[in-house]
């Protein structure tokens, strides 16, 4: 694993953004010309409670170091209330995960709002250190059998 | 004391002489010692199969779904609880059932007897009130129930009836001081390494077969997506990988939901502890969100609800 971090390896990141929030503030990031490292793949979803656990269970399976899940902050849900159930969900998967021994650091959740083209931008920077910290994913990556 | 199965037969033949329900849902006598089996009567001749005994370990509340008839089922603490559970996820409908309510003392694990007399077949089981008598080839010994249970019903506090028709006999004494949550504690207590590493050595003997999910009462989906093909969202092979994931998604369906009565567990046939992860978000569900399942009609299940002030430290 030292290895593929010499041989210049970068850590491959999945953002599932909602399409009235997120999504907005990584545009927005874009047009102040913000920087940020290029390692985060971006999926545009209609609602942060569109994430099923099996969207980020298998962006890990299928080779993502690490998931970002991002929607409007609280109170500002385009459908008023897919954040909180979203909430929800999340808070019992992300304990879920920490208790079975996948690394804390490999699936992040955040708030981020369309005005927060800055803080898009800081955040993926923060999230891409933490996972390169970690190195290449290990637990869930399918391995032939 | 009259008989417990006497009085389960009583009451079911009346229900059906009078027409009250169609169908009763009961455990009859298994093929082999120390089982019995979900029994499905329809006329009052047949009423003489119906019993009751410690290894009525089956959840009834598996059978209800989908049924137009009026059913009348025998149903311990964690049948009934269940049963709310499908009632409030409109399954089932409250009107359409009579519950047949059974304190329950605990259900036999055949598979702990069977470690005890180390690979002796078990000939012959009777029940008594002090124990069990097992019959075999060579040996007839009295055991206590008590030291047999199930996992989930050393740990059950809810052995009575929660909602039912007629109770049959009188109510039990419920579990008290039990640490209910001890396993996963202990688990918790490990390294992540080490957690990760105890997950995928339990999961490893998983043949895949679905047991779990065909013997859990909320499993319903008309779809798993386990199945689905389109999108594949797991492979079907005992890889490491997908039977993780298989896990871990198939307990999160649980979440809010679960009554743990061990019927996966039950129905594992490679023994895998599916409870240390069930029984994990059961407990998150409460400590976060002040919910248990199956324990009232009223409170809105967790996961159909929010509220403004729900913990968010883990969300940036």
């Amino acid at each position: 694993m030292q290895d593929e971090k010499v041989d210049g390896w970068e850590p491959k990141i999945i953002a599932f953004l909602c399409n009235w929030c997120s999504y907005a503030g990584a545009d927005l990031a874009g047009v102040g010309r913000f920087q940020y490292p290029p390692n985060t793949r971006i999926i545009r979803v209609p609602c942060s409670s569109r994430i099923s656990p099996l969207l980020i269970l298998k962006s890990l399976q299928r080779g993502a170091d690490g998931v970002l899940v991002s929607g409007c902050h609280p109170g500002d849900c385009h459908y008023l209330s897919g954040n909180y159930v979203a909430r929800r969900k999340f808070a019992i998967l992300n304990n879920l995960l920490e208790y079975l021994g996948i690394e804390k650091g490999r699936v992040h959740f955040a708030w981020v709002s369309a005005a927060e083209g800055k803080r898009f931008a800081e955040l993926i920077t923060e999230i891409t250190e933490e996972v390169r910290a970690l190195g290449p994913a290990k637990e869930l990556v399918k391995k032939p059998d | 004391m009259p008989d417990t199965s006497v009085m389960i037969r009583d009451t079911a033949k009346k229900l059906l002489d009078e027409k009250r329900v169609d169908l009763i849902i009961g455990f009859e006598r298994g093929t082999l010692p120390l089982r019995s089996t979900p029994c499905f009567i329809r006329t009052s001749e047949e009423i003489e199969r119906l019993i009751w005994n410690a290894t009525c370990e089956n959840n009834l509340a598996r059978y209800l779904r989908g049924r137009k008839e009026k059913v009348g089922i025998v149903a311990k603490g964690c049948d009934t609880r269940s049963i709310i559970s499908l009632i409030k996820e409109k399954q089932v409908a409250r009107e359409q059932l009579f519950i047949i309510g059974v304190p329950c003392h605990g259900m036999i694990d055949r598979r702990k007897i069977e470690a005890r007399f180390d690979g002796k077949e078990i000939l012959e089981a009777d029940e008594i009130t002090e124990g069990l008598i097992l019959k075999g080839n060579d040996f007839t010994e009295i055991v206590d129930k008590a030291a047999f249970l199930h996992n989930s019903c050393n740990t059950c506090s809810y052995r009575n009836p929660i909602i039912y028709d007629i109770l049959i006999g009188d109510e039990v004494e419920e579990n008290r001081g039990i640490d209910e949550y001890g396993e996963v504690k202990e688990f918790e207590a490990q390294s992540a390494d080490r957690r990760w590493q105890s997950f995928t050595n339990e999961i490893s003997k998983c043949i895949r077969c679905y047991a779990c999910r065909n013997a859990c009462p909320l499993c319903y989906c008309q779809e798993c997506f386990v199945d689905s093909s389109q999108p594949q969202w797991i492979g079907k092979t005992t890889n490491l990988s997908d039977t993780s994931i298989f896990h871990i998604v198939r307990a999160f369906h649980t979440a809010g939901r679960c009554v743990d009565c061990g019927a996966c567990d039950q129905a594992c046939p490679m023994g895998i502890d599916i409870r240390k992860l069930t029984k994990k978000i059961e407990r998150d569900v409460k400590e976060l969100f002040h919910y248990q399942a199956g324990v009232n009609l009223e409170d809105v299940p967790p996961l159909a609800a929010f509220s403004l002030d729900d913990p968010q430290q883990f969300i940036r």
